[in-house]
């Protein structure tokens, strides 16, 4: 690693005046962040460390929302019971080491490809609340790693509003144990949402076929006559496109009927 | 009542009370006083000229002590092959020289060409990004038909990538090939062993150190011999004296094989420790250890087995490609040839055996010795041509592997691949398993499996291993360069307690619980007065170490015949003490009796009489009760085994899991159950992951994608099941005073065929035609395979 | 450079470090305490695992500074206070679930944090809660025997010696 200063601010206030600061780079619960520092392949002069802002802590019942601090960790996230699917998922995230220390914040902010955060957050139609502004899910991700987060700007909060129904499937890829195929469903009054991580080359997307076919007969076999084009999906040595574009469909399929 | 102490007992191990309480001490943990470090500069390609290497701008950053290279090393000798193999027309194989530093050329990623020493790790690094490398990249050599055909070298001055073409048994060529001619039935697969990192969880380290007072070295290492890296870089590398480099391996966190062999970063700390006058540390990181450490298996291979009306086997002909990698290890060279060839008779009564195994250079890490090391390869190409001969004559698995057993009472047993088995009862391992195994319930759970929409497989396998390396005048002529004996002192103190120096090297294996199992039982006496010494060549006779299964069945035989040299003694001391003659001492629960009579002395009593010989007979026996013994193995021994397992295949996904495992086991006599059971589930578990998941992948450009645990799949501990293991048809070993055979390797060589077997065996009764996947067995691979298999049938 | 303060297996300690300090580098080099080992860079292997206020933490993905403040303990502070090995040191030895012992410290703080939180695990319980930590010896057969016989429940059913 190279070397860096920390900051520990106490108040969002502090935090963003930190971020302000040349090369400063927030600091979540650093399980991608300080890996990737290891490799050397970040230089920031300075981490500003966000597991000691107030602010940012907890979850709260918002109306028919969830609300959850961006340096909520997952392990938190998976003990709250008021979304049991976003639970569900908190509690696929890695290991209960990385639960521990790992933040919903920071996974939105990395948005890796085959990150789980991503598919509830789109399949939720969340809102990332910043330090800046508030972000709609379906505006928020722009593609592998790639957000529409500013230079600076934090993810304070996230709200989900809370579904009729709900579930992920989760297809891992072995080695790292993120997603291999990662389908995150819910039911809303006004609609489906089905959105997909792990699978694409351009990161987390929503089926929008699925979601009309599940909008009409919400049973797996309303996907029948579907198939999601491997065009774009990764291909590595875990698996082909074609198979990823598969796994897509089974994935959603079992997702619908754990949903119920 | 099982016993609670000696031989066949399980005593919990020792050595845990420091590893459970974080006071062992593995290499990184050592902190010499002064100590710098090292961090080396890496090939980023896979193949290139080192056109230049400007090293200035490292030399001046802070903390900088000194930056080597390629030149610096130019002078000594290279790492050496420890077997030289002959090719089929008589020249003998390539050997390119392996430098301490790359020199000339990079030949695969992780290569080091440079080395940087400062005072801390972080200024080494950055020191070593400072290096200026005009590396010319050249077309990287990674599939080895493109290596055989193309004239883009790995090693220019041999003009060739083929290491040697070897044929095993030559004479047999012939026959062997008329045999599958005329032949009733010939089945043919072509099948991939695929290439593992070893990953011991301990990553390599080493510290080199020198006082310049006494021109003496030492080498701490994470190594599983001591003494051969010591010869190696003696006589080899760097030419320092052996009598003045000391070379410790402390608690060592696993090798499977990895840390058999010298690599050139210990050779590279003590050059610098020498010439800094300080101790020089490196610690491999996981990416390095992925890049560098010696990989295992990588063959490629197409057998024929040709089968008469009946199921009787006529012959085995196998084409194998092996993959060397970028250099040869010390031992690679052997692995694919006679650790392979000569086990390719497996368990079974066939007359007729030709090998032939090209060895190839290629842009990649270097491949050697990994668990099992040429048996695990030669028992999946067997057992997976078997089980598709037995599908395609419609026959039981189990019925056609027995149809062709050696029967008991054919031992000794001379192989058709030219080993001769001591002992062995096949059927009997076979029963066994199936009574272990439950496989009259098989049935009732696929009929569950297939009503939790799951389909369930069942995979049979036997096997045979040759290990207890290894008879040293049967491997010199066989083209070993070291002999494959091993020692042992047995020190027996004045106050009665006793040192037991050996060579073998315990890096997870319990030497320190089970070799004084062994001693305490031929001395009658508690174990806990009894110490094991290893891991340090000056404190230990010689030793070649710990590997191929050997440390029980060879140095536990130097230990039994040390401690008879002590027994002899302690006799005649006591005889003398007792005023009988030696003849008719006996030793009964640590106490020397004269036959016949009630007087007696016991053990300890004698150890002081040798230290204090006052009223001693000097003039016919020594002071002293400390002996020596070398032990030379006169054959190798044979463990065999038949194993089980049960797999559920999810059709949708294609994802195996496997549901039940079962290995029995011929290891001979046991010493200590629960460490041998412990060995097997290990074992066990790395032919799972060979198997299933553990995937090393090279592009074409050379590029390691599988180089760290985000990519590379270690077997976790929700992807194993229990397992079942039984070793209780025991057929002890005939040569050795032990009757111990050895069962380290054991669970890696026997599991990867079976578990293949029940994944093809859950698709074809699943419905789908599908006769073979490689490993490992993906899901995407058996999705990919049903799939084809569905549209062959369109 | 700066200064860090922390509890570590019940003692006061401070130390100087850098920002990029990572709290198993303090533990081992600065503390002596090397029985937190490292075996990975890409935070998986769980050789490294700590409690940092009661919660397990890989400590190679921990800056120490992050742990100023903090009760931390390790392997080094689990055995009873007489020196002998705790219940589920005492296990993990009973049932030989160990071999070379480099994973195993990181194994028994993980299988510690686990039977804080749920004291009568199942079999499949414990295999999904280890999963960040890797054994390359056992097999993981007598890991997960040994955390169920430490949490009190009967493990003779379970196949083995
Ligand atoms: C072994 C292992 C297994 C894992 N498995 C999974 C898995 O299965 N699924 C999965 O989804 N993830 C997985 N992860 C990743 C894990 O969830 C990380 O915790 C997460 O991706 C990043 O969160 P963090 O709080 O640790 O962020 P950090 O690592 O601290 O930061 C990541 C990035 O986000 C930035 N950042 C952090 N917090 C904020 C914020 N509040 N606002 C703006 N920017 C911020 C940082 O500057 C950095 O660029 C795994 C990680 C490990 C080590
Ligand atoms: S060293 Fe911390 S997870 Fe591997
Ligand atoms: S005991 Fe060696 S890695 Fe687990």
């Amino acid at each position: 690693m190279y070397n860096f200063e920390v900051e520990k601010p106490g108040t969002l206030a502090e935090a963003t005046a930190a971020m302000a600061g040349e090369d400063a780079q927030a600091l979540g619960g650093g399980q991608t962040l300080i890996p990737t520092l290891k490799q050397r392949l970040a230089s920031p002069a300075k981490l500003v460390s966000l597991s000691g802002v107030a602010e940012m802590q907890g979850i709260s019942k918002d109306g028919d929302a969830l609300r959850i601090g961006g340096a909520t960790t997952h392990g938190a996230v998976a003990a709250d019971g008021n979304y049991p699917a976003l639970s569900a998922l908190a509690a696929q995230i890695g290991d209960p080491a990385v639960r521990n220390r790992g933040t919903i914040g920071g996974s939105l902010a990395n948005n890796d490809p085959a990150a789980c955060y991503p598919a509830a957050a789109l399949g939720s139609g969340a809102t990332i609340i910043t330090t800046n502004r508030e972000i709609a899910a379906d505006d928020y991700f722009q593609g592998m790693f790639d957000t529409a987060l500013d230079e600076g700007e934090i993810v304070t909060a996230v709200s989900f509003p809370i579904p009729q129904a709900a579930n992920y499937q989760k297809f891992v890829q072995p080695a790292s144990r993120f997603a291999l195929v990662g389908v995150f469903l819910a039911k809303y009054a006004d609609g489906i949402r089905v959105a997909v991580t792990g699978a694409s080359n351009e990161g987390v997307f929503r089926w929008a076929e699925a979601e009309a076919a599940l909008g009409d007969d919400f049973s797996a076999s309303a996907l029948d006559g579907l198939s999601v084009p491997a065009d774009n999906m990764i291909s590595d040595l875990h698996g082909p496109a074609a198979y990823r574009a598969h796994l897509v469909k089974v994935m959603t399929g079992r997702a619908v009927t754990a949903a119920g | 009542m099982p016993k609670d102490t000696g031989i066949g007992a399980s005593p919990v191990r020792r050595e845990d009370v420091r590893f459970l309480t974080g006071t062992g001490e593995y290499t990184d943990d050592i902190v010499l006083a002064k100590q710098t470090y090292a961090v080396f500069a890496r090939s980023t390609v896979a193949h290139g000229t080192i056109k230049s290497i400007d090293t200035s701008a490292a030399e001046g950053m802070p903390g900088v002590l000194a930056v080597f290279t390629g030149e610096d090393f130019v002078e000594v000798g290279g790492n050496p092959a420890g077997w030289l193999i002959n090719s089929r027309n008589g020249e003998p194989m390539k050997e390119p020289k392996r430098p301490v530093l790359a020199h000339g050329k990079v030949r695969h990623v992780g290569d080091a060409y440079a080395a940087v020493i400062a005072e801390t790790i972080e200024q080494a690094r950055d020191a070593v990004e400072a290096i200026e490398a005009d590396i010319d990249e050249l077309p990287a050599v990674v599939d080895m038909n493109d290596a055989l055909s193309g004239s883009n070298f790995v090693h220019d001055e041999i003009e060739t990538n083929q290491c040697f073409d070897w044929g095993w048994i030559e004479d047999n060529r012939d026959a062997t090939d008329n045999a599958i001619k005329n032949a009733h039935h010939v089945t043919t697969l072509e099948l991939v062993n695929n290439r593992l990192v070893p990953n011991a969880m301990e990553p390599r380290a080493s510290i080199g150190s020198y006082k310049a007072s006494t021109g003496e070295y030492t080498l701490h290492t994470t190594s599983q011999n001591p003494h051969l890296t010591r010869l190696l870089i003696s006589a080899f590398v760097l030419g320092i004296p052996e009598n003045m480099l000391t070379v410790i391996a402390p608690d060592v966190g696993g090798g499977f094989g990895s840390k058999i062999y010298h690599y050139g970063e210990e050779a590279l700390v003590l050059a610098a420790a020498k010439k800094l006058g300080r101790p020089v540390k490196w610690t491999a990181d996981r990416t390095e250890s992925f890049l560098t450490d010696a990989h295992g298996r990588d063959h490629v291979t197409k057998i024929e087995l040709a089968l008469d009306k009946e199921g009787n086997f006529l012959a085995f002909r196998t084409d194998t490609k092996a993959n060397v990698g970028a250099y040869l290890s010390n031992f690679s060279t052997a692995t694919p040839t006679f650790l392979h060839g000569t086990l390719m008779a497996g368990n079974y009564t066939v007359p007729l055996v030709y090998v032939n195994v090209k060895a190839v250079f290629t842009n990649t890490a270097p491949v050697d010795a990994y668990r099992g090391a040429g048996r695990p390869e030669a028992t999946y190409s067997l057992e997976r041509v078997i089980d598709k001969a037995a599908r395609e004559l419609r026959m039981d698995p189990i019925e056609l592997r027995r149809k062709n057993f050696i029967k008991p009472d054919q031992y000794p047993y001379a192989s058709a691949a030219g080993l001769e088995y001591d002992a062995g009862n096949y059927d009997a391992l076979m029963d066994k398993m199936e009574e272990v195994a439950d496989v009259a319930g098989f049935e009732a759970r696929r009929k569950q499996s297939e009503a939790n929409g799951l389909m369930r497989g069942f995979g049979v396998n036997a096997y045979i291993e040759a290990c207890g390396i290894a008879p040293s005048n049967l491997v010199g002529v066989l083209g070993s360069r070291v002999g494959l004996y091993d020692a042992a002192t047995v020190r027996v103190n004045a106050t009665g307690n006793l040192s037991v120096m050996v060579g073998a090297h315990s890096h997870g294996q319990g030497h320190e619980t089970a070799f004084p199992q062994v001693v305490a039982e031929m001395l009658g006496i508690d174990p806990a007065v009894i110490d094991i010494v290893h891991g340090d060549t000056s404190k230990i006779p010689f030793g070649m170490g710990t590997y191929g299964s050997r440390s029980l069945a060879v140095c536990g035989s130097a230990v039994v015949r040390a401690t008879e040299k002590i027994i002899n003694k302690a006799k005649k001391i006591a005889g003398h003490m007792l005023e009988a003659s030696d003849q008719d001492i006996t030793l009964e629960n640590g106490v020397f009796s004269v036959a016949g009579t009630d007087k007696s002395v016991t053990f300890g009593e004698v150890a002081l009489k040798a230290y204090i010989p006052h009223e001693y007979p000097l003039e016919d026996i020594e002071p002293g009760l400390e002996e020596t013994a070398f032990y030379d193995p006169a054959n190798f021994t044979y463990p065999s085994g038949a194993y089980a397992c049960e797999v559920e295949v999810d059709p949708e996904t294609g994802k195996v899991r496997v549901d039940r495992m079962c290995a029995v086991d011929d290891f001979g006599n046991v010493i200590n159950p629960m460490i041998v059971t412990g060995q097997v589930h290990g074992g066990l578990a790395q032919g799972i992951g060979q198997a299933l998941v553990e995937n090393t992948s090279y592009d074409e450009n050379g590029q390691l994608l599988s180089a760290s645990y985000m990519d590379y799949t270690m077997p976790r501990a929700d992807d194993m099941p229990m397992f079942h293991v039984d070793h209780s048809q025991g057929t002890p070993c005939t040569h050795n005073p032990l009757g111990v055979k050895g069962c380290g390797e054991a669970g890696a060589i026997g599991s990867p065929p079976t578990v293949v077997n029940a994944v093809i065996d859950a698709l074809q009764s699943g419905g789908t035609n599908v006769t073979h996947i490689d490993m490992p067995v993906t899901p995407a691979r058996v999705w990919d395979a049903m799939q084809n298999a569905k549209s062959e049938e369109a | 450079m700066t200064k860090v303060t922390m509890t570590v297996n019940g003692k006061a300690v401070s130390g100087d470090v850098e920002g990029r300090t990572l709290l198993s580098s303090f533990l081992r080099e600065d503390q002596g305490l090397t029985g937190t080992h490292v075996g990975c860079d890409t935070s998986q292997c769980g050789a490294c695992v700590v409690h940092v206020d009661g919660a397990a933490v890989k400590a190679c993905t921990m800056l120490a500074a992050e742990a100023d403040g903090a009760n931390v303990d390790t392997i080094e502070g689990q055995s009873n206070a007489d020196g002998s090995l705790n219940v589920i040191q005492q296990a993990f030895q009973d049932h030989h679930g160990l071999q070379c012992g480099f994973c195993t410290p990181g194994m028994v703080m993980s299988a510690a944090a686990l039977l804080k939180d749920n004291p009568k695990p199942s079999e499949t319980e414990v295999r999904e809660y280890l999963e960040g930590n890797i054994c390359r010896c056992t097999g993981y057969h007598n890991i997960v025997k040994a955390i169920m016989a430490a949490s009190g429940q009967d493990v003779t059913a379970i196949a083995a010696e």
